[in-house]
């Protein structure tokens, strides 16, 4: 579970990242006037850090706990 | 709709003619006093809590994780983040979003990967973790050498910024200001310990993202509480390159590596890794995790707000033209939003994020001089309580007399890549290191040494050769090395070293007690 999300924040970012490297045009695109497809995916990081972090803390909350709990008695 | 939104923008324009900035601020002044006045009262009230290491260096580990949350997203919300984004976006707009981003990223794969374990397998230093099976001294001194130069050259780069804004802001000299810093942040450290370092950090993360939200907020109300239209006007103005990756991401490599190191850094960083400590156990580590994710993340929405309300309504050149770094955006903002009075507050609220990471970072390099050389290595573990309280408290003082010293030897300097530097060995020596020792079973004491060792020098190495020393410092036409940031290449470099060297050194008792590790990481501490 820890490993895949990692992975999925790494893809994420990277995936961000490459796109502003490699192909700047399209991160121009507008989304709404004002509103650019690149400040949109920034934005979006940020909100997924926060769905990421939420989503392993829930699981850690009751999986991960549950399962030590077993293991120490 | 697009004549009313220019319009508006128009207005708002009226650029602040004679900025106070520079001026002695009596308001500045007040809240600043203020600040000082309460957390050397916290210090006082924090002192007489401070009997043995573990409340020195891991506050008794009695912080709550929301209490911890707010004290880490303290520790890392530095001057850099706060004045250095919201400055970097007023002068290049969308820019700013890599380093945001980046230094945000970071957070989730601390929470998967490193705090619980920390939090399991250690006592005050990462280096615990990592010598848990592996021998103690070469690890410890490795681990070191690591966070020392990851402390170093994040404290002259706090230390020259927090001289530098200080005299502009309060008009006072240089020395004095970081006199002050010095001085009140040997205090906090020396007799309040981790204890005070915690609640100072609580305390400056609180006012930071007040100010920060009471001035997005103020920005935002220009412009219908509507952030598109606060971007449509900066286009508007500027043109549409302000939204769009510019001229700061040339190199599509270079701009990976930075990526690299501000993602991998903050999980190698030893004052934030500390803080781990002063929780009781691991599901407290992982919530603190979550409440600091949270919080830095709104607070770089924040600071991306403030950075085109500054291009807006004050204008770059207007910003460049007090600092031409770009760091006055924030306080500039704030000035022509709500008057001297706001810029006083906001100054202020700059001041103290200087000094509580200050504070932080001289803690975690106290705690690698005394409980990782001094108690471990010279001492072999065989040291009183008294003595390993003297030592940390001597330490403590002779890493603050250090970072003044410092703080003037490189006055005037550009030290701007040193965050850049400190977050690039951090990833590099730190990180690998600590998840080599964590997660694989036949990592051995050479190997894990040499990853360090590798990581330290490869980083310092090529940022020596990189275009940031040779071109922009040396003034030399070309650099050797093609990367402002070397991260791309110095990770990957150190735990191929770190894996070669433990394929080739083969260590029996490190095997053999990975099992122990394993049980423990998940479980924690049976004697605790």
């Amino acid at each position: 579970m820890a490993l895949a999300l990692t992975t999925i924040m790494v893809i994420v970012y990277f995936g961000f990242v490459s796109l502003i490297a490699f192909d700047k045009p399209l991160l121009a695109v507008h989304v709404t006037p004002g509103l650019t497809l690149g400040i949109l995916l920034g934005v979006l990081v940020i909100v997924s850090t926060w769905l990421l972090t939420w989503v392993y803390v829930r699981w850690a909350n009751t999986k991960y706990d549950a399962e030590l709990h077993r293991l120490r008695k | 709709m697009l004549a009313i939104l220019l319009q508006a923008a128009q207005a708002a324009q009226a650029p602040p003619a004679a900025t106070q900035i520079g001026e002695p601020n009596r308001v500045a002044m007040g809240f600043f006093f203020l600040f000082i006045a309460t957390t050397l009262g916290i210090t006082y009230w924090a002192a007489r809590r401070t009997r043995t290491t573990e409340h020195f260096y891991a506050a008794g580990r009695t912080i709550g994780p929301r209490q911890n949350g707010f004290a880490l997203a303290g520790d890392y919300m530095s001057a850099a983040s706060f004045l250095g984004i919201a400055g970097l976006v007023s002068t290049s707009g969308f820019d700013g979003l890599i380093y945001s981003t980046g230094w945000l990223v970071g957070w989730p794969v601390v929470l998967f990967l490193i705090a619980e374990p920390l939090r399991n397998l250690g006592r005050y230093t990462f280096a615990d973790v990592v010598a848990i099976r592996l021998q103690q001294a070469p690890v410890r001194l490795a681990a070191a050498l690591g966070t020392l130069a990851t402390v170093t050259f994040y404290l002259i780069a706090q230390m020259v910024g927090a001289g530098g804004l200080i005299k502009l802001m309060f008009g006072i000299r240089y020395e004095l200001a970081i006199a002050i810093v010095g001085v009140a942040m040997i205090a906090y450290v020396l007799f309040g310990g981790m204890i005070a370092t915690t609640w100072v950090q609580i305390v400056k993360a609180v006012l930071l993202l007040c100010g920060a939200a009471i001035l997005a907020v103020m920005v935002l109300a220009q412009f219908g509480m509507n952030p598109a239209r606060l971007f449509a006007a900066a286009a508007e103005k500027f043109g549409d390159g302000v939204l769009a990756p510019g001229k700061l991401v040339s190199k599509p490599l270079d701009t990976i590596s930075l990526g690299l190191a501000l993602m991998f850094g903050t999980a190698g960083l030893p004052h934030i890794l500390m803080r781990f400590y002063t929780v009781p156990d691991a599901v407290a580590a992982r919530k603190s995790v979550f409440w600091a994710t949270g919080l830095i993340g709104a607070f770089y929405l924040m600071t991306f707000v403030l950075g085109f309300g500054a291009m807006v309504l004050v204008g770059p050149d207007v910003i460049k033209g007090v600092e031409p770094g770009g760091n006055m955006a924030a306080p500039l903002l704030a000035e022509h939003l709500g008057g001297t009075a706001f810029l006083g507050f906001i100054a202020a609220v700059a001041f103290a994020t200087i000094l509580a990471v200050v504070a932080g970072l001289t803690l975690s390099g106290a705690a690698a001089l005394s409980h990782d050389l001094w108690v471990s290595v010279v001492r072999k573990g065989h040291a009183s309580q008294q003595e390993q309280l003297r030592v940390a408290r001597l330490a403590t003082v002779l890493l603050g007399i250090v970072a003044v010293l410092l703080g003037i030897t490189f006055k005037g300097q550009n030290v701007a890549f040193m965050v850049g530097l400190a977050f690039a060995i951090a990833a590099s020596a730190n990180f690998p290191a600590l998840v080599l020792s964590m997660f694989w079973r036949r990592c051995s004491t050479t190997g894990a040494v040499a990853s360090m060792l590798t990581g330290t020098v490869s980083t310092l190495l090529l940022i020596y050769l990189s275009p940031t020393v040779q071109v922009d410092i040396l003034k030399h036409s070309v650099a050797w090395f093609p990367f402002k940031n070397p991260a791309l290449v110095t990770i990957p470099l150190s735990f191929a070293v770190g894996v070669l060297v433990s394929l080739a050194t083969p260590e029996r008792q490190a095997v053999e007690g990975y099992q122990y590790l394993e049980r423990r990481m998940h479980l924690g501490a049976v004697e605790e």
